[in-house]
């Protein structure tokens, strides 16, 4: 889900008295359809729906912001509050936000349906939230101005009120009534950001208080009368068909109620967890592996590996790689297969009835998962309610389909009220990893030394035919495949890029930064080998190629400056550099550290510089590239999934871990002043975190870290 | 029937005894503020007190805790601790995603309710076992800290 070609598009503005007497702002932003099977299969809901709005004023004064979007910790909700808030002029205090159901009126702008991801919340709402806030101020201010008998020209507005000439005032509350009958501004100016009082500021979140105190609801916490919690015995091996089922033992345990076969696998239904869970391991099921029961992780690494010694197809050439060189530099780099592991588990409640379904779920694509729902149930979209609980945690994960697919048929044939919660092993094995993925690359130096041509060759699996989106490649390229190589920063003048589509048959999926997460590792630590080999300082050698690249360098830079490269540092600790942009932002960072006694690298600092363009909340931008650095991290020092016979190998946080508190490095985040258009946020802090550390750790032992984990 | 005091009142369950805490807590009971995680103390989402001690609530059975006190994130805004924790965490925005806060939240207090002003190895050590896929360990840390302060002061 990247949206680097995030387009402008005109929004329509229109305006409806609701019927509680709230004036309600609302517009459409025409649907663009990128990608058009999956976009397609989801017809939106009709536009007459009550709630097809973004902003509500109660006659109270309180503001409701109406989002679409998720809310998995990037801060989605209440950057787009702030958007809304600024061009109002609301008192921050009073605005609440509001989850919306699946409507047209709350497609991405960046995807053509309703979804989160793509670090786009910021990007496809930075206008049209603006905008929908600013026109509902200039209609306040009309209906005050009226009120008085002034001209609204006299009129100004602060903190939820509008203030007309003599000290008289009135709040926002007050005029709700006179203000709905007015016409919706269609261009409504937007401030001059040297008057913004939110965006910019770091406002508070809005979600914070509801997450201290367990009030928070998340997917998991779904109650129903006459809710039955499911269990599943998911397949072991993608495609594995069960072929017998013995439920006896499984039915003898107390609050079990039903056994569901759906073709997904074996449910247990039971009166909360604990029985399902006993029930479902009580279950003795027959499968059928399949062609992929044999599959190992040796098999996929060699059949990676051997795809990049042949040319591929060619995704960019510019110049001739093959022309003699004076020098030359190979290398063959590769990455496992990841899980995201949410804290949440995956789960989804569903209420298939008659004529109608329901779900709530923790889910980034609301929008297509409604369509999923009412293919699975033959009922038309428009009786398929989603509810968009809080996500606990996403990374991508939550825009797959197999949690709302199962759990529906789960309801549908039991004909109850279901949440189907994985068992954290469950959801470890369910697949949708990031794909494993093996890049060879060629670097040639001229007789001075100088680097003059780059070729890298890169194997894996298709994001864009694994999610769906397509059958066949474009020139039989894999966009997501290729992102972070393909779009090189250095000025090599000689430089092609190939691409090899692999497929050993592991369902994939977006993870956290998707394409760079893998190949900013490749490039950022080859490119580090190919300063060496020139005897330059790698930040130097980095600037020397990034001329064309002043954002990128000017992140360099910053970062550089932070952390003082060059500075001396304590013994045995060392630095190591890497630079990537991705989802229109541009990030550098250095990263400290140091070998233990038995070889493992200690990170103790990493100093982040981030270009994103104006910047809507910098604590949570901090927060957001903090957070990507802590989960690039993990990958790079634990994360891998590997499988023998075709099941995974790994099952919890005990075989799958992640960095905890005693590991965590100091992390300091610098902003780099920009009036460009937002970038992306929740995703562009990773992919330059794990060739920061690698390349620390060649300059800590002088050994390339050319798989990982480390 | 099993009986406990769970946020000072007295509870009758009707789960098995081998039920582990956490899902007579969420299931049962309908306190959701405690998270399932991993169900094998790995992660520490599942954290409440047991008799002021920081728990696992998905490895402690409801047996194992017949007639004593569990005090869940429900309960944290009653008590001097809980309240400084609270007021500290939304001082420094600590959440994200949020679904392993209540855990933590439990994890500090209880740090706290021994070492009232405690080190950084002190931190490591107490919150080690709760897991933040959102990497807000830092904020943790400086929320633990100000909250300490505040206690002291």
């Amino acid at each position: 889900m990247s949206t680097d070609n995030l387009t402008t598009r005109r929004d329509f503005l229109k305006g409806s008295a609701a019927a509680t007497g709230a004036l309600v702002i609302g517009f459409t932003i025409p649907a663009v359809t990128r990608f058009g099977a999956a976009a397609a299969a989801t017809p939106a809901a009709g536009s007459s729906f009550a709630p097809n709005a973004f902003l509500r004023i109660a006659p109270n004064g309180e503001i409701t912001v109406v989002s679409g979007l998720s809310e998995m910790g990037q801060g989605a909700h209440t950057g787009i509050a702030s958007l809304v808030a600024e061009e109002l002029d609301a008192d921050w205090k009073s605005v609440r936000l509001e989850q919306a159901p699946v409507d047209k009126a709350y497609v991405n702008p960046s995807f053509g349906m309703q979804a989160t991801g793509g670090s786009s919340s910021i990007r496809g709402g930075y206008l049209p939230m603006r905008k929908a806030g600013a026109a509902a101020r200039q209609m306040l201010v009309t209906a005050a101005a009226a009120q008085w008998g002034v001209d609204a020209a006299t009129c100004r507005t602060e903190n939820g009120r509008v203030y007309g000439a003599g000290g008289r005032s009135l709040g926002y509350g007050e005029l709700v009534a006179a203000a709905s009958k007015l016409p919706v501004p269609q261009d409504p100016p937007l401030k001059d950001p040297k008057d913004f009082r939110i965006l910019g500021k770091g406002v508070p979140r809005i979600d914070t208080p509801a997450k201290v105190n367990g009030t928070a609801q998340f997917g998991i916490d779904v109650k129903l009368p006459g809710l039955l919690t499911a269990v599943m015995a998911h397949a072991p091996v993608p495609g594995a068909k069960v072929v017998s089922v013995d439920d006896t033992a499984a039915k003898a345990i107390p609050g079990v109620r039903k056994i569901v076969q759906i073709p997904q696998g074996v449910a247990v239904l039971a009166d909360g967890y604990w029985p399902a869970l006993k029930g479902r391991d009580a279950l003795v099921v027959k499968w059928d592996d399949g062609p992929l029961g044999t599959l190992t992780s040796e098999a996929i690494s060699k059949s990676l590996t051997d795809a990049t010694t042949k040319p591929g197809n060619v995704a960019r050439s510019e110049g001739n790689v093959d022309a003699p060189v004076a020098k030359s530099l190979e290398a063959i780099y590769e990455v496992p297969y990841l899980a995201h592991a949410c804290m949440e588990p995956m789960n989804c409640t569903a209420w298939v009835r008659a004529g109608e379904a329901e779900v709530w779920a923790p889910t980034q694509g609301p929008g297509p998962h409604q369509g999923i729902v009412a293919e699975l149930t033959g009922l038309p979209p428009e009786k398929v309610k989603v509810h968009t609980t809080y996500l606990g945690g996403g990374f991508g994960r939550r825009f797959a389909p197999d949690f709302i697919v199962s759990s529906t048929l789960i309801s549908k044939a039991a004909g109850a009220p279901v949440k189907l919660v994985y068992s954290r092993e469950d959801d470890t094995r369910a697949w949708f990893y990031r794909p494993a993925s093996v890049t060879r690359f060629k670097a040639g130096l001229d007789k001075d030394g100088n680097p003059v041509s780059l070729l890298a060759r890169i194997a894996a699996p298709s994001l864009m035919i694994g999610a769906g989106f397509v059958k066949e490649l474009p020139k039989g390229i894999d966009e997501q495949a290729v992102e972070g190589i393909i779009d090189c920063p250095y000025a090599f003048p000689n430089l092609r890029v190939e691409y090899t589509q692999a497929e050993p048959g592991i369902p994939v999926w977006f993870w956290r930064s998707v394409g760079h997460s893998q190949n900013a590792y490749f490039l950022e630590s080859f490119i580090d080998e190919v300063a060496a080999a020139t005897g330059k300082d790698p930040v130097e050698f980095r600037r020397s190629l990034l001329g064309k690249q002043p954002r990128l360098r000017g992140a360099l830079d910053l970062a550089a400056q932070k952390a003082g490269w060059g500075s001396p540092l304590p013994q045995g600790v060392h630095r190591g550099v890497a630079v990537a942009s991705s989802f229109g932002s541009y990030v550098a960072q250095v990263a400290e550290v140091s070998m233990d006694a038995e070889g493992k690298p200690r990170v103790h600092r990493v100093v982040a510089a981030v270009d994103c363009g104006a910047t809507v909340n910098p604590e949570i931008i901090k927060r957001q590239v903090e957070g990507a650095i802590v989960y690039g991290l993990s990958a790079a020092l634990y994360g891998k999934i590997t499988f023998a016979n075709g099941r995974v190998q790994q099952s919890n946080f005990d075989d799958y871990p992640m960095l905890r508190m005693n590991e965590m490095p100091r992390v300091e985040v610098h902003i780099v002043p920009s009036t460009e258009a937002p970038g992306g946020i929740g995703e562009p802090g990773l992919p330059p975190a794990t060739p920061a550390v690698v390349n620390a750790i060649f300059a800590a032992t002088g050994k390339r870290v050319r798989k990982l984990p480390v | 029937m099993i009986t406990l005091t769970v946020n000072g009142k007295i509870v009758q369950l009707s789960a098995t005894p081998d039920t582990p805490l956490l899902w007579a807590l969420r299931d049962e009971l309908g306190y959701t503020g405690t998270k399932f995680g991993c169900g094998i103390s790995t992660c520490g989402a599942c954290t409440v007190h047991v008799d002021g001690k920081a728990t696992r609530a998905c490895s402690t059975t409801i047996e194992a805790v017949a007639g004593k006190q569990v005090t869940t994130i429900e309960a944290m805004d009653s008590n001097r601790i809980g309240q400084a924790l609270q007021a500290a965490w939304i001082r420094h925005d600590v959440p994200q995603c949020g679904y392993c806060q209540s855990g933590q939240i439990m994890s500090a207090a209880a740090l706290l309710a021994t070492k009232p002003k405690p080190s950084d190895a002190d931190i490591d050590q107490a919150m080690r076992r709760n897991l933040c896929r959102c990497g807000t360990y830092n904020q943790i840390r400086a929320a633990i800290k100000d909250a300490a302060t505040a206690l002291g002061a």
